[in-house]
């Protein structure tokens, strides 16, 4: 099982779940990404450029297929204007192995912070909005996975 | 002629999405398109003048700046991305 989108609308992780524990793996890890709101944020909002997202998430998850005996993956990644406490991403991936599903979950979670192409500009109760720089520990992450 | 697209604090501060410009020189480099954008002046000077903080894809797929455009399509240019 492969499931991509990249939508702006919330997603139900019990049900994302539910879909991965259905193929009988044994196994099944995930990671959900949620709005903080410290600092005074009162929004996050996600720009992306559409023309190349939906294709280079799928690239990554067959490249996660590739690498692990995985018997599913589920990539979801919103956009638009969230608030804090709002879920940002989802990952998750079923196996018949806990290694290979915990390892290919934080293989993707990374892989996305550092080439998706998705661009955060924060929104504070007070002064101006700010784009979010990228942190090179992200980078470092991603590069452990030889990305 | 050539699809250029921006995002986040490059697309703000160009003031634009996007825009078609004639096809530069078949050796011309994605930082050879840069600099002659940026020589525009005003927001554009602003945002593509210091090309270390930029990255840029060709068709949709990430390069180097020193990437030959060639008979590319579509040339994007956008700050490093923040994602996940």
């Amino acid at each position: 099982m492969k499931r991509v989108s990249i939508q702006p609308q919330d997603f139900d992780v019990a049900a994302e779940l539910a879909a991965l524990e259905a193929l009988g793996g044994g196994g099944v890890a995930s990671f959900t990404g949620i709005v903080r709101g410290e600092g005074g944020l009162i929004a996050l909002e996600l720009e992306h450029y559409p023309a190349m997202t939906q294709a280079q998430v799928d690239r990554i998850v067959d490249d996660a297929l590739a690498r692990w005996p995985l018997l599913g993956v589920s990539v979801i990644h919103r956009f638009g204007r969230l608030e804090p406490g709002a879920r940002i991403v989802f990952v998750g991936t079923a196996s018949r192995h806990r290694t290979a599903a915990l390892e290919s979950c934080a293989f993707l979670i990374d892989w996305l912070k550092s080439h998706a192409p998705f661009w955060k500009k924060e929104h504070f109760d007070a002064g101006a909005p700010r784009w979010v720089d990228a942190r090179a520990e992200d980078a470092a992450k991603a590069q452990g996975w030889g990305l | 002629m050539l699809n250029i697209v921006y995002f986040a604090w490059v697309r703000e501060g160009v003031g634009r999405d996007g825009e078609q410009v004639e096809r530069p020189a078949p050796d011309a480099t994605v930082a050879d398109l840069v600099a002659m954008l940026a020589a525009r002046g005003g927001g554009y000077a602003q945002v593509l003048g210091d090309p270390v903080k930029l990255r840029a894809a060709i068709d949709q797929r990430f390069v180097p700046l020193d990437t030959v455009i060639g008979a590319a399509g579509e040339v994007a240019l956008f700050p490093p991305v923040t994602g996940g």
